[in-house]
C-alpha cells in the first residue's frame, strides 16, 4: 500500500491526474466521435451514391482496422497530414501537434466511426410518420430537428452510445504507446521504476474497472431519463 | 506517394499476417472453450457459481486488452513462486502470454453472447423434447446447441472481427504481427500513410473474409424457430 502514498513517497497522486487525464482524453475524443457522426451519418443516409461510398468507407475502414494501426496512423503521421491540410488553405510554417490532440484526435475517428453507426441506425428506426407529420405541420428546419427528430433519435440512440463510451474509454489506454501519460503509461512507469509491474498493472485495471463501473451508473440513469415514454 | 515502399514491404506484411492468423484461430478456439464453460456456469442456479461467472466476465469487459495482457507478460513473472513451476515455461514466451490473454478476453465476451443466446431458447422447444422421452444429452447437442448457434452467429461474428483487431496488441509485447511490422516498417520510413494504406487493406481483407463467411454460416443455420 505504501506504494499508492501521495506525494515523493507514493506514487498516487501521479496515478491520481493519470485517472484525470484518461478521462479527459474519453471525453474530448468522444466529443469528437459526435463531430464526425455528425457529418458522417447524413452521409450515409444520403441517396446520392457518391456521397453515400464516402461514409460508407469511413466506417467500414475505421471498424475494420485495428485501433493501434489507426493510432501509429496519425502519432508518425500527424503533424504531417496537419501541415499539408494548412498548405491547401496557404499556411506553410511547421505545426507540431501534442500528444494530447493527437491521441483524442485518433480516438475520436474510432469512436465516431462507431457512434455513426449508432445514429444511423437510430435514425431509420424512427417512424417515417414522424417527419412526414413535421413536414407537413410546416415547422422550421430548427424545430424539425431539434425538438422532433433529435429527442426521438437520442431516446433510441443512449443505449448503443454508451457501449460506444465503453469502447473509447478502453480504447485510451493504447495512445499510452504515444506516451501521453494516462492510466496505462503512468503504470508502465511505475512499474518500471519500482520493479512491481503486477501490483501497478492490476491497480490500472482496478481503475479502469471503476471507471467503467461508474460511467455505467451514470449513463444507466440517462437512459431512464430518455426512455420514458412519449 | 512512394509505391515502391508499397510493393516492397507488401511481402513483409503478408509474411507478418500468418502471425495474426496463427494468434487469432488459436485464441478464437481456446476462447470459444472458456465461453461455453462459463456460459454453462452462468445458467448454473447455485448463486455463487452464478456471480463467480458474471464477475469473470465483467472483469474481463470492463479492463481494456492491453493492461491484461501486460498484467500476464510484465505481472505474471514476478511471482517468484511461479517461476518454479512448469508454467514459466509457458509464460515467459510472449507468444503464449498473448494467446493467454486474447483467449481470456475473447472468452468472456463469447460466454455473455452464449448464455444469451441459450436463454433465448423458447422453453417450449426443450419440453417438446423431454416430453418425447429424448435423453437431456441429446436435446442439448441436437436442439440447444444448433438453436444457440443460429441466434449467436451474427454476434459472434462480430465478436470474431474485435478480436482481429485485439491481436495487433501482441505488438506491444514484442510480438511482429502484422501491425508490429507495420510499425516497425513506418519507425524506420517515416512514411505511414503508404504502409498504414497496406497493413490496413491486409486487415480490412480478412475483415471482408470473416464477413462474408459469417454471412454463409447464418444463411445454412438460417432455420425457423
Amino acid at each position: 500500500m505504501e506504494l499508492l502514498y501521495f506525494g515523493d513517497k507514493g506514487w498516487g497522486d501521479e496515478l491520481f491526474f493519470a485517472t484525470l487525464m484518461t478521462i479527459a482524453v474519453s471525453i474530448t475524443a468522444m466529443i469528437i466521435g459526435f463531430i464526425f457522426a455528425a457529418l458522417f451519418t447524413p452521409l450515409k443516409l444520403s441517396n446520392n451514391k457518391f456521397l453515400n461510398s464516402i461514409g460508407n468507407a469511413y466506417t467500414t475502414v475505421i471498424r475494420g482496422v485495428p485501433e493501434l494501426l489507426v493510432i501509429y496512423l496519425f502519432f508518425f503521421g500527424g503533424s504531417g497530414a496537419i501541415m499539408f491540410v494548412a498548405s491547401i488553405f496557404g499556411y506553410n510554417e511547421y505545426i507540431e501537434i501534442n500528444a494530447f490532440l493527437t491521441g483524442s484526435f485518433s480516438i475520436g475517428i474510432i469512436s465516431g466511426a462507431y457512434s455513426t453507426e449508432v445514429f444511423r441506425g437510430a435514425l431509420q428506426s424512427i417512424d417515417k410518420g414522424q417527419f412526414e407529420a413535421a413536414k407537413v405541420l410546416g415547422f422550421n428546419k430548427y424545430i424539425y430537428f431539434f425538438k422532433i427528430i433529435l429527442p426521438q433519435m437520442l431516446r433510441l440512440a443512449i443505449p448503443n452510445l454508451s457501449n460506444v463510451w465503453q469502447i473509447t474509454l478502453k480504447d485510451t489506454s493504447l495512445i499510452s504507446v504515444t506516451g501521453l501519460v494516462e492510466i496505462m503509461r503512468q503504470s508502465y512507469i511505475a512499474a518500471g521504476s519500482t520493479r512491481d509491474p503486477l501490483f501497478f498493472y492490476s491497480f490500472a485495471a482496478v481503475l479502469y474497472l471503476m471507471l467503467t463501473f461508474l460511467s455505467m451508473q451514470l449513463l444507466n440513469r440517462l437512459e431512464t431519463k430518455y426512455s420514458k415514454g412519449y | 506517394m512512394d509505391i515502391e515502399l508499397m510493393i516492397n514491404s507488401f511481402p513483409k506484411l503478408l509474411n507478418a499476417t500468418l502471425i495474426t492468423l496463427k494468434l487469432l484461430s488459436v485464441s478464437l478456439i481456446l476462447g470459444l472453450f472458456i465461453g461455453l464453460g462459463f456460459a454453462i456456469l452462468r445458467m448454473n442456479n447455485n448463486k455463487l457459481i452464478n456471480k463467480f461467472a458474471y464477475g469473470y466476465s465483467y472483469i474481463f469487459r470492463g479492463t481494456p486488452l492491453l493492461v491484461q495482457i501486460f498484467i500476464i507478460y510484465f505481472g505474471l513473472g514476478q511471482i517468484e513462486y511461479l517461476r518454479t513451476t512448469f508454467l514459466w515455461v509457458v509464460l515467459k514466451e510472449p507468444y503464449w502470454c498473448a494467446i493467454i490473454a486474447f483467449s481470456l478476453n475473447t472468452g468472456a465476451y463469447t460466454s455473455e453472447i452464449l448464455r444469451s443466446a441459450f436463454q433465448t431458447i423458447k422453453l417450449g422447444y426443450l419440453e417438446a423434447g423431454k416430453s418425447l422421452g429424448i435423453p437431456s444429452k441429446i436435446i442439448f447437442t441436437k436442439i440447444q446447441i444448433p438453436i444457440a448457434i443460429k441466434q449467436s452467429l451474427p454476434a459472434y461474428g462480430n465478436e470474431i472481427i474485435l478480436m482481429l483487431k485485439g491481436t495487433s496488441l501482441a505488438s506491444t509485447v514484442t510480438l511482429m504481427d502484422l501491425t508490429g511490422v507495420a510499425k516497425y516498417i513506418i519507425s524506420t520510413t517515416f512514411k505511414p500513410v503508404e504502409v498504414f494504406i497496406v497493413a490496413g487493406g491486409i486487415y480490412l481483407f480478412m475483415t471482408f473474409i470473416i464477413h462474408n463467411v459469417i454471412k454463409y454460416l447464418e444463411k445454412k443455420y438460417g432455420f425457423q424457430t
